[in-house]
């Protein structure tokens, strides 16, 4: 699966994408999983209500459920116009 | 429907001029447009915007596609920049075309406060100091609940 970060979620963890192996089936899931990694990613989703997830593209909820999701991206709330 | 994201400078007087061309039939052609200023007066010199590239270009086109289906709508047209923008220049536009100016001015405001807070752009603001993210504001969330 492909994770994306942008923003600040994107400097605090390091890197803009990865690819990680993972059996998780919904976004929190997912979270536990990278927050049990290292301590930058425990930093970085350490307060979900100022993060938002796309689930393949689409904006989705922490705990929506997947099947054979490819892309999952993580940022803070959007400031676009 | 045009929905162009991109790094470059756009003419505004040009696609005001096309977008309107194109719709001689419809009586109201609402524009808005959104300049880089130094709202908080903190020393910006520029800004700069972040997007999502796979997913911006069908997230603002399901955007549009609300409003047309919302409203009594022609057409619609959204620009949005990003990469490095100077102080003064312009972010986005956009337009709605309309048989009445009601229409128009409402789905012209419907697209503007959801390109806000659910357009996957980030801005960061330049100053002499750093760089810093733009935070959301509460009141851009609340403004969708109107709709």
């Amino acid at each position: 699966m492909n994770i994306l970060y942008f923003a600040w979620v994107r400097e605090r963890i390091g890197l803009p994408r990865e690819k990680v192996e993972t059996s998780a089936r919904t976004v929190l899931d997912l979270v536990e999983e990278l927050r049990a990694r290292e301590e930058r990613y425990a930093v970085a989703f350490s307060d979900l209500s100022g993060l938002r997830v796309a689930v393949d593209q689409e904006l989705a909820d922490f705990d929506a459920s997947w099947e054979g999701v490819r892309e999952v991206a993580f940022f803070p709330p959007m400031t676009g116009g | 429907m045009k929905i162009s994201v991109q790094e470059a400078g756009f003419d505004l007087g040009q696609e005001s001029q096309d977008f309107a061309a194109g719709h001689r039939d419809m009586g109201a052609i609402v524009t808005f447009t959104g300049i880089v200023r130094d709202a908080a007066r903190g020393g910006m010199v520029a800004m700069e915007i972040e997007h999502y590239p796979g997913m911006t270009q069908s997230a603002l086109e399901k955007i549009a596609a609300q409003a047309m289906a919302r409203w009594d709508l022609g057409d619609a047209l959204v620009i949005h920049r990003h990469g490095r923008l100077e102080r003064d220049e312009m972010i986005m536009m956009v337009a709605t075309a309309a048989r009445h100016r009601k229409d128009a001015f409402e789905a012209a405001e419907f697209l503007m406060d959801y390109l806000k807070s659910r357009a996957p752009f980030w801005k960061r603001e330049i100053t002499a100091k750093g760089a810093d993210w733009v935070a959301s504001k509460a009141e851009d969330e609340d403004a969708l609940a109107r709709w």
